[in-house]
């Protein structure tokens, strides 16, 4: 009878819900329309300042609201105490600098940066080459492709269960890398627990998404060195390593240093794979988790924003060459 | 004449193709495929098997001993436990999340997009640059002054200059904050689109009469399809994927919590109930992967044209 009651909420809480959501679409829909049939009415005149406000005005009023405003002030956040109220100079960069845990902190984001963007960028490279010497490589690309659609927390459960350990030794290994280890002669152990091994361990469902996003971005490249270019290299006798050396990776280099600098800034924010499979636990942690457990769990916000500030000048560099590199691309087009 | 050597062309460059193809290559590149896709038809197959098979054997022995059930999908999509709803609700939230999350942030940045294209005025470029300039503003620096303004609005010394509207613990918060985070890449590839659109088309449409309005409506607007269907994609895999956004401004109400927080959650807690939390990943993957496999060439499109979110 509860039960019945229950679901019966369940359904109701879910009709709710769907005709908010329909409603929420509709009132946007039809306050968009009736600003274009009002503006489409008014004199020339008043069109010529409407016009800014209709278009311009909401994306600029959103982007201080939700992005500069709030940078500005995670700065200013970032030289106060926990609650903002007094200012503290330098001391939560201090504590981030000198603090073990959070040595210990940026130093796994050292390794993942490093590490993730070679990795990815590697593999996605390999795998580029390979299926264009394929004569129907696209079945191969969408399996490779395919992780890139799936969330970090799902991709986070699949690898967690390929990592499952068996404490119990009368219990067969259900995780596949324990028993992978078990056929090739090892003692499997908890993978998870064991630090740094686990630091690699998420490093590999971060890469296992990411080769995807560089074999798609380094595969268009190849396709478009010129032909010419491939047949006299043949002619000229070059065997395939070194054709691959000389004459593809020089070509593409461009696209290589942008691919490799997209995947750092992502390894630099890497977030919810820490959360699902460790929740930062055994040495575990980098610089996007900290901060959120320094502002939401120890509502700390001045070590939180500090770290954040951290966080924006490891990327800043990156994002501002990649930046440049599309515009010098555009400006060649 | 011409089309003799064009076709003479054609076939020696498929020669330069099948001379380089080659049988190593194809077997190294499917066996690679391979390995990308064991883990995830490992959780696939297991999401599929009762409970006592899953902790006492591994997923590859259902080659011997094939034994399968949907009970697992019908317990997490529809059982609760206790004050936890069934994992149906939180699909429901994550679609409740994803259609605004989707349509507002590509309304406003089409808008903004053809403006800085089409219209003349001052400091055209500088706000163009200054958008673009801001894909380095990581969404972590927005996150603690976000939701001090969602909950308590923004006042400077007694006066208020934005009131907190009570918006806390509904939709509302998710929905601005990924309309916040996605518009500078949005307004950037729109952008690129838009201005590319040809000249003589737009003169045209104005000479014949047409305000900035109706040419949005009928010429623009049309026009960009590809462009917004590109970008629509990658907002949606964005939104649908979340986890942190859904996580801070939800607050930790599991009224308006989405899959993945509800799946991290169980992942952390739950750690040994494989049965439920292979079901739920599953269900979580299956409609993003769907998206993608449908749209896959609007999805290589927006990819290749810069979309990775800074």
């Amino acid at each position: 009878m509860l039960e019945v009651a229950a679901r019966q909420t369940q359904l109701e809480q879910a009709f709710s819900k769907l005709t908010g959501l329909v409603l929420t679409v509709l009132i946007f829909a039809l306050l968009v329309m009736l600003a274009f049939w009002l503006a489409e009415r008014a004199s020339e005149k008043i069109q010529r300042y409407v016009k800014y406000l209709l278009f311009l005005t909401p994306a600029l009023v959103f982007l201080f609201i939700g992005l500069i405003g709030p940078a500005l002030r995670t700065l200013y956040l970032s030289f106060r105490d926990a609650r903002g109220d007094n200012f503290v100079g330098l001391e939560n960069y201090h504590w981030a600098f000198t603090q073990p845990e959070i040595l210990e902190v940026l130093k796994n984001t050292g390794i993942w940066m490093v590490v993730a963007p070679l990795a990815s960028t590697g593999f996605g490279l390999t795998i580029a080459v390979l299926t264009d010497r394929m004569r129907r490589p696209g079945l191969v690309k969408s399996l490779i492709f395919m992780p890139m659609a799936i969330s970090f927390v799902g991709a986070g459960i699949i690898w967690k269960f390929v990592y499952q350990f068996q404490p119990n030794d009368r219990v067969a290994e259900i995780g596949l890398l324990s028993q992978i280890a078990e056929w090739l002669g090892f003692v499997p152990t908890n993978w998870i627990l064991t630090s740094p091994l686990n630091t690699f361990l998420l490093i590999i469902v971060f890469v296992w998404i990411q080769t995807g996003f560089a074999m798609v971005v380094l595969s268009a490249a190849i396709k478009a060195i010129p032909d010419e270019i491939l047949e006299a290299s043949m002619l000229d006798g070059a065997s395939g390593w070194k054709r691959f050396s000389k004459v593809t990776v020089p070509m593409i280099r461009g696209t290589i240093i942008v691919v490799l600098s997209t995947i750092t800034i992502g390894a630099l924010k890497v977030f919810d794979i820490i959360r699902t499979m460790t929740g930062g636990n055994f040495k575990t942690s980098v610089i996007a988790n900290e901060m959120y457990n320094q502002s939401f769990r120890a509502l700390n916000y001045g070590t939180g924003s500090a770290l954040a500030i951290i966080l924006f000048i490891g990327v800043l560099p990156l994002v501002a060459y990649n930046v440049v590199h599309l515009r010098r691309e555009r400006a060649e087009r | 004449m011409t089309n003799i050597l064009k076709r003479k062309k054609v076939r020696d460059i498929e020669s330069v193709k099948t001379h380089l193809s080659s049988p190593w290559a194809s077997f190294a590149a499917i066996l690679l495929a391979t390995i990308w896709t064991i883990p995830t038809f490992g959780l696939f197959v297991t999401s599929f098997r009762p409970s006592t098979g899953i902790n006492t054997s591994g997923w590859w022995t259902v080659l011997t001993k094939p034994e399968f059930t949907l009970e697992n999908y019908s317990r997490v999509l529809f059982e609760g436990r206790g004050a936890t709803p069934p994992l149906s609700q939180y699909f429901l939230n994550t679609f409740a999340i994803v259609v605004p999350s989707t349509i507002i942030p590509i309304t406003i940045a089409i808008f903004a997009a053809y403006a800085i294209a089409w219209f003349d005025f001052k400091g055209r470029n500088f706000i163009f640059f200054s958008i673009f300039a801001l894909q380095v503003i990581p969404l972590q620096m927005s996150l603690i002054p976000l939701l001090q303004l969602f909950s308590g609005g923004l006042h400077i010394g007694s006066v208020t200059v934005i009131p907190s509207f009570g918006i806390t613990g509904t939709f509302i918060p998710i929905w601005l904050a990924h309309t916040m985070f996605g518009l500078p890449l949005a307004i950037f590839l729109l952008h690129n689109f838009i201005a590319q659109l040809p000249r003589e088309l737009i003169e045209a449409a104005r000479v014949d009469g047409a305000d900035y309005f109706k040419l949005f409506r009928q010429i623009v607007l049309p026009l960009s399809i590809p462009a917004i269907a590109s970008f629509a994609i990658f907002q949606f895999l964005w939104v649908w994927n979340d986890l942190l956004v859904a996580l801070t401004f939800g607050g930790g109400k599991r009224e308006i919590a989405p899959l993945m927080v509800r799946l991290a959650e169980m992942t952390g807690t739950r750690g040994g109930d494989w049965e439920l939390l292979t079901a739920g990943a599953f269900v979580s993957i299956l409609v993003p992967v769907a998206v993608f496999f449908a749209l896959q060439r609007y999805f290589v499109r927006g990819l290749l044209a810069g979309s990775v979110k800074g």
